[in-house]
């Protein structure tokens, strides 16, 4: 192709995508494949969409996000492992016209955070909380995590996870929307265009809901891979994902307007 | 003249953060200090300041609530007794490493592990040897009164803002429970979210425009650059040392012998200095206010001076003893005595162990 042809091609009339500068230009710290970095950019833009970048308050976890601070260009804490609910309801009540989310793994969330979680959605804390499930430990190289699959191997399930000794996979989401305190409860996935648009959609919505104040806590859980700790090419991944992973963690809204659906 | 009450130290305590201008308080309750989020749950300081009030679902929520919001530039707080203290410390360690300003007040009873809920003075090593996990410190201030239960919230603010610490007051289930006349100041405001942007921009409230984001965090995976963040942590600690010593010297001027106590046990032993000297034994003490930094030019001066011998009561096996050593550096007599497990000594006892450990041993 020729310099004049590429000239003709990068036109302001012809852009089609660009990046938000709510995501910093620092490279991310995630595996090629990882669904991570999908799943940022679709919040900042949410953010940036609802014009909210200097409202906006994001508290991030431990597990392979632990740097989305690093990423997510609007003021951020890091906070203790399982520890985010805790810190982000003491922003919220204490800054009530703030938009305040978590970003959370499933260890951080559904494991050592169960009940920082389960009581910040009780409480039906004004939050947004946007918790991604690989159903594995990718930071800490591989182990299992209470959302790995039955028979699933990983470095601390190596012949597979038997629900009988090590539990059954914890749907920690179906779970929370259960009560009374949660006030949309969906869940999606970020490994196609189309997947991505309807999590944005899922997204936006939840921002909405505490921009507008609607009494309870938005909990979007989106089912992602983990091509290196599933030991996994990306694209094999995505279909081990649609074949194992979406069967028992079923995508699709779980509760609307604090109805259970 | 402040307001004067017949207060509880713990009711004294939940006064005076209202009246400090504490944004939030963050707690769960525990024996013997719960009647300080009934008091402030009781006294609706939304209605009065504007202050919110949570009861959390455990310590480790309360001190990760203190994380969230101090983080923001709001004053906050939160109160507990020993085991649940303990459940603060990782929490404790990040603020440390974020450099979160809050406060957290431990009304200390009987241990180890869930002891009892008499009053000890068994939590000293956790307060001032950092507690948590890594090279850290905390200032601690250590009430001996319901009246100070309530003056030292906002010195412990003060504190907390002025170096961006997490600053501990550690009194005991005496002093929580007992009731003394307090003199309460006038009620601070609370700041304005402006002032707080104005005077702690390091708040992530919302990055202002225009501006770069904010970041809190204790995570830096780069250990040059952790190594110069530590570097930056012990340089306000030798501050911290080197200008924040609180202490009060009681009939030190023409002792023979010093009794360092703090808290309850001070109190005590004002009790047996006064028989002491009924009995013609010169005896001071000294009392620690900040257990951390703790007041070793004070015992430096007293060693020099020529005192013969220092005893060392608290309601524990023999925690701050240690410290009272490395400064004493066996140029004179140090013992410990104490009652512990929720037993508080007698003044006779205390001056039984004076005898019997310092005069004639």
């Amino acid at each position: 192709m020729s310099d004049i042809a590429i000239k003709d091609i990068i036109k302001p009339e012809n852009l089609v995508y660009e990046k938000t500068d709510l995501m910093t230009d620092k490279t991310l710290s995630y595996c090629p494949g990882c669904g991570h970095g999908t799943a940022h950019r679709l919040m900042m833009e949410v953010v940036g969409d609802l014009g909210q970048e200097n409202e906006t308050v994001g508290v991030a976890p431990v597990g392979c996000s632990v740097l989305a601070y690093e990423f997510m260009n609007v003021d951020m804490q890091e906070a203790a492992h399982g520890r985010a609910p805790a810190v982000a309801t003491a922003i919220k009540r204490l800054w009530p016209n703030k938009l305040v989310f978590t970003y959370q793994g499933d260890g951080d969330l559904a494991a050592i955070g169960t009940a920082e979680t389960i009581h910040a959605c009780n409480r039906g804390e004004q939050i947004v909380i946007v918790f991604i499930n690989n159903g594995i430990y990718g930071m800490t190289g591989g182990q299992m995590a209470p959302t790995t699959l039955p028979q699933m191997k990983t470095s601390t399930s190596p012949y597979g996870r038997d629900v009988a000794t090590m539990g059954n996979p914890l749907k920690i989401t179906e779970l929370v929307a259960q009560l009374p305190g949660t006030y949309y409860v969906t869940r999606h996935s970020v490994h196609t265009p189309a997947a991505a648009r309807k999590a944005k959609r899922a997204i936006k919505k939840a921002f909405q809901n505490q921009l507008d104040g609607k009494p309870g806590l938005s909990f979007i859980e989106i089912v992602s891979n983990c091509n290196s700790g599933w030991k996994m090419e990306p694209v094999q991944s995505n279909i081990w994902m649609e074949e194992n992973m979406f069967p028992y963690y079923k995508l699709g809204d779980i509760k609307v307007d604090g109805k259970l659906l | 003249m402040g307001e004067l009450r017949l207060m509880k130290g713990n009711e004294a305590l939940a006064e005076a953060a209202i009246r400090a201008g504490t944004d939030g308080y963050f707690g769960y309750p525990i024996t013997p200090q719960s009647e300080v989020i009934e008091y402030l749950m009781a006294e609706k300081p939304h209605e009065r300041t504007g202050m919110v009030v949570l009861q959390a679902e455990s310590e480790v929520a309360s001190i990760n609530m203190l994380y969230g919001g101090g983080g923001t530039g709001k004053k906050v707080m939160t109160s507990s007794s020993s085991p649940g203290i303990s459940l603060m410390q990782e929490g404790l360690s990040y603020m440390a490493g974020a450099e979160i300003p809050c406060i957290v007040a431990n009304i200390v009873r009987g241990g180890p592990g869930l002891g009892d809920i008499q009053p000890a003075q068994s939590d000293y090593f956790q307060s001032v040897k950092g507690g948590g996990h890594g090279d850290y410190r905390l200032p601690v201030l250590a009430p001996a009164s319901v009246q100070e239960m309530s003056d030292f919230v906002p010195v412990a603010y003060d504190l907390a803002f002025k170096y961006r610490t997490p600053v501990l007051i550690v009194s005991d289930g005496l002093i929580g429970q007992m009731m003394e006349k307090v003199e309460l100041f006038d009620q601070m405001p609370r700041l304005t979210d402006k002032e707080i942007n104005e005077k702690y921009p390091w708040g992530t409230n919302g990055k202002p425009a225009g501006q770069e984001r904010r970041v809190l965090t204790s995570l830096d995976l780069d250990p040059h650059k952790l190594e110069k963040h530590n570097f930056k942590l012990q340089d306000k600690y030798r501050t911290i040392e080197a200008n924040e010593v609180q202490y009060e010297l009681i009939d030190c001027d023409d002792a023979d012998y010093i009794i360092v106590a703090y808290g309850s046990s001070a109190r005590i032993s004002q009790k047996a200095i006064q028989l002491a000297r009924e009995e013609g034994i010169k005896v001071g003490i000294l009392r620690p206010i900040t257990l951390w930094p703790f007041p070793k030019k004070a015992i430096d001066e007293l060693v020099i001076k020529g005192v013969k011998g220092f005893l060392s009561v608290e309601m524990s096996a023999g925690q701050m003893v240690e410290d009272v050593k490395l400064t004493v550096r066996e140029r004179t007599k140090v013992e410990h005595f104490g009652r512990y497990g929720g037993v508080i000594h007698s003044p006779e006892e205390v001056l039984e162990a004076l005898k019997s450990k310092i005069i004639g041993g």
